[in-house]
């Protein structure tokens, strides 16, 4: 399994915004900005909510689409489940490492 | 020193006229030939009709249109008006076939949401309780 699921979720910030992306899907990174100022008072540069965002996406738990002008976001759960099936299902596993 | 003026490049005056206009409901204030086409083009709140001015600015500087592409790819809206009911005024917005890139949401008191103007920008409407 890859490792970047993992490294990740390390960070409390990127958990957060897999939980406000949870909430409502297809958010603008503006609106991922905003939910962590707003709503949990993680003020950090855009910039570096980009790179967790670039970490999330590297890791499979984000996938951006564009539409038209707008890049939106959503989570993707599926490396979580993989994640889960490893220990809570393990004769389904598919891979090992 | 006042506020008496902001503006937001439009790709087109005439477009940025009738939906700031009709789908926004702002009055057009003044309105001056600047030549080669172009107009000096203000709208004013018919709330607050001495109130600040918006200029609809044309976007034909080659630097307008990288820079626009770049926060509006981000979501990033340009510009902010005030209104009673966000709910109300995206699902009116919506009704008119306004694309609503940020669904209202509330924080804290604060209710705002992100809509396209069509002329190139996008623009937050914002409620504090």
């Amino acid at each position: 399994m890859a490792e970047e699921p993992f490294k990740a979720l390390a960070d409390p910030t990127r958990r957060v915004i897999l939980d406000e992306l949870a909430e409502r899907s297809g958010q603008t990174l503006f609106e991922i900005c905003s939910r962590l100022v707003m709503k949990h008072g993680i003020s950090m540069s855009r910039q570096a909510v980009s790179q967790h965002m670039a970490v999330l996406e590297t890791a499979g738990l984000v996938e951006s689409r564009r539409e038209g002008r707008y890049k939106f976001h959503d989570l993707n759960t599926a490396p979580l489940e993989q994640i889960t099936r490893r220990w809570l299902d393990p004769d389904r596993q598919e891979s090992d490492e | 020193m006042r506020i008496e003026l902001t503006s937001v490049y439009v790709d087109d005056q005439d477009k940025a006229e009738k939906f700031y206009t009709e789908v926004l409901g702002f009055k057009k204030k003044n309105e001056v030939p600047m030549g080669d086409g172009a107009r000096w083009l203000t709208m004013v709140s018919p709330e607050v009709p001495d109130g600040p001015e918006l200029l609809l600015e044309p976007s034909g500087h080659p630097a307008v249109a990288p820079y626009r592409d770049a926060l509006v790819n981000d979501g990033i809206p340009l510009a902010q008006f005030a209104v009673d009911d966000v709910n109300a005024e995206v699902e009116r917005l919506r009704e008119l076939g306004v694309r609503i890139t940020q669904e209202p949401m509330e924080i804290a008191g604060v209710t705002f949401a992100v809509f396209d103007d069509t002329c190139g920008n996008l623009i937050q409407i914002i409620h504090q309780a």
